[in-house]
């Protein structure tokens, strides 16, 4: 089955603008399917509603992992499995395990962090991204409004609220999939 | 919204617009290279091809190859091991502890910092790796792998071995955090390509389209990257440290030694950063991104690490008088005016002294002498690895053992085929990578120079 998604884009050139235009346009009625821009803006995922990402508890739970991985390893390998009498020390010698279970505390939640990282946001070298406009990574902020989350509002009044909110260009663009 | 005062001076000169950002850093990615630019990877690529000799001939004889004796047993290698840890300290302090204190000039500097730091590592991992004598057996020697002498396990307690941990999380989180970097400026330049150039840059940028929520994402891992990369950085020459404190060698067995090699490799990282960073500026025409401004506060940093350095020299020295110990005394004696005098008082011409001459404004801003000291500096900190290496274990307990450390051409090879390496990465880098994060210098351009926005 194949389908034409439409979408109607908002190019703006100013960070402010923008932060304020996200507002208005919503505060208007309109559901805003996307912004894409060059770099982060602070503020924009506030405006735009969304959640505080999870991915700090990921991570935390990554290094919890790693602590417990590496003092498990180390106390079974030297206390249990092959105890040897090292420079006269316990077997179990806790402060010299202290290094490396914080090398693998910071070794899991790095990785652990970045893997659920490109799962979620779909990062994979792989991976074919819709762009909606070539300028998104160069200079412009694109907001994307997608027709069919909007169809109690004519196409005309959508572009009109984007144009009066501070966009300098409103374009459609279609994706054939 | 931020706001900056307006005493600071720009970070970015110019009047930059966002455009320009994008088109002055991701023109040396798609230009063809420059005649300079094949040269210098030429004269790279040959030293390393030179040096790779003295590696096959480490590999292929023993490390009999080298200069080391009886007396002497860990000397040039470790020397350069050290030397290349503590350079590749910078990156991961500018990106790391610089984002956590908000500090925006690092924006310009990072990347090629970062990439830096990652190479240098590389450049250090050789010289333990070789002298294994048979590094295809190392990863028995270094890694808990299950084998069949029981299994008979790696030592946890030996900082040798905490180091093997310390450095290859260094490595691969730095690689990591790079590459998170990396990513939204790989898109930049695929969404300017064509063909071949937008298939490849296409599968490095991860299919990144900066969507609102997915840089959301990337900004909390920035700042969690940047929260466990700063306490690495610090525990990476720490644990480098206690190679040698945690032994019971005159000289060696000392508590200052991890806050004093953790100052000593920022301040030859910084040197290292401000030696590449004058080249890369001046060659690929960056001098709008990488001010003057940039230059004056690296050389602050070098003052400032410059000046741990040199009250740690004295502390060890006071602290020697003041324990009583009679061999700790004659360790540091020996370390000044014994026969490697020259030694020690190049480490403290080059470290302590030089480093003072960027209190002089007319200094620190000039690009010549910032270029001139920060070799300066990183000759001071071989030195400083050398003197305490190799000083403390020349005059040993015995006299009738007492030896010099001479290098073999092995040796200086080695050193030579790290320096082809830690070249031929850093310009292949520069050629093909953005040297300048673009999606960051960008989100100070508006906060960071007026012009910018219109």
């Amino acid at each position: 089955m194949e389908r034409d998604t439409h979408f109607i884009l908002g190019v703006y050139e100013d960070e402010d603008v923008l932060l304020h235009a996200v507002e208005e346009v919503r505060s208007s009625g309109v559901k805003i399917h996307e912004v894409y821009t060059p770099y982060p803006i602070h503020g924009l995922e506030h405006v735009l509603g969304y959640k505080r990402s999870r991915l700090p508890i990921a991570a935390f739970l990554f290094g919890m992992l790693g602590t417990t991985l590496a003092l498990t390893m180390q106390f079974y390998m030297m206390r249990f499995d092959w105890p040897m009498i090292i420079g006269g020390k316990d077997f179990a010698a806790f402060p010299d395990f202290i290094p490396v279970t914080f090398e693998l505390t910071v070794l899991l939640a790095a990785f652990g962090m970045v893997g659920v990282f490109m799962i979620s946001s779909n990062l994979k070298p792989w991976a074919q991204p819709r762009i909606f406009d070539v300028r998104s990574t160069d200079d412009k902020h694109i907001m994307a409004i997608d027709i069919a989350n909007n169809s109690a509002m004519e196409v005309d009044k959508i572009k009109e609220i984007l144009k009066s909110s501070g966009a300098t260009e409103v374009n459609n663009k279609s994706f054939e999939e | 919204m931020q706001v900056t005062s307006s005493v600071r001076q720009p970070l970015v000169t110019g009047g930059k617009t966002y455009h320009d950002v994008t088109h002055d850093v991701s023109r040396q990615v798609e230009g063809k290279p420059s005649l300079a630019w094949f040269l210098a990877f030429l004269t790279a690529v040959g030293t390393l091809a030179i040096g790779f000799i003295a590696v096959a001939a480490t590999v292929w004889e023993g490390i009999g190859m080298w200069g080391l004796n009886k007396t002497v047993g860990w000397a040039w290698d470790i020397t350069n091991f050290v030397w290349w840890v503590g350079i590749g300290h910078a990156g991961t302090l500018i990106s790391a502890v610089l984002l956590l204190f908000r500090q925006k000039w690092r924006t310009s500097i990072n990347r090629a910092a970062e990439a830096m730091t990652i190479f240098a590592v590389i450049c250090a991992a050789m010289f333990p790796v070789l002298h294994m004598g048979r590094p295809w057996l190392g990863a028995y020697w270094a890694l808990p792998l299950p084998n069949t002498f029981g299994s008979l396990w790696v030592n946890f307690n030996s900082p040798l071995l905490w180091d093997v941990f310390a450095i290859s999380t260094y490595f691969s989180v730095s690689l990591v955090f790079w590459y998170i970097g990396l990513i939204p400026d790989f898109a930049t330049i695929r969404d300017r390509a064509t063909g071949l150039r937008k298939t490849i840059y296409g599968a490095l940028s991860f299919g990144w389209d900066g969507a609102a929520k997915t840089w959301m994402r990337y900004e909390s891992v920035s700042l969690i990257l940047a929260g466990l990369a700063t306490p690495l950085v610090l525990s990476v020459h720490t644990i480098v440290s206690f190679d040698f404190a945690t032994s019971v060698i005159p000289g060696w067995h000392t508590t200052i030694f991890p806050p004093y090699f953790v100052a000593g490799a920022i301040f030859s990282g910084f040197a290292m950063v401000l030696t590449l960073m004058i080249i890369t500026r001046k060659v690929f025409k960056l001098e709008d991104y990488i001010t003057m401004g940039h230059i004056e506060l690296m050389n602050i940093v070098i003052i400032i690490t410059g000046s741990i350095v040199g009250i740690a020299y004295i502390t060890e020295f006071f602290i020697a008088w003041y324990s009583g110990v009679e061999a700790e005394q004659y360790a540091f004696i020996n370390r000044a005016t014994g026969p490697y005098w020259w030694a020690y008082w190049s480490m403290m011409t080059c470290n302590v002294i030089s480093p003072q001459l960027f209190w002089f404004k007319k200094i620190r801003t000039s690009i010549v002498a910032t270029f001139a000291l920060s070799i300066v500096v990183n000759i001071g900190m071989w030195f400083e690895r050398f003197v305490i290496i190799v000083t403390s274990l020349h005059r040993d307990f015995l006299p009738s053992s007492w030896a010099m450390f001479y290098p073999s051409w092995a040796d200086v090879g080695v050193y030579l085929f790290t320096f082809g390496l830690f070249f031929t990465l850093f310009f292949l880098f520069a050629k093909f990578f953005p040297v300048i994060n673009m999606a960051e210098v960008k989100s100070v351009l508006k906060s960071s120079s007026e012009k910018a926005a219109k």
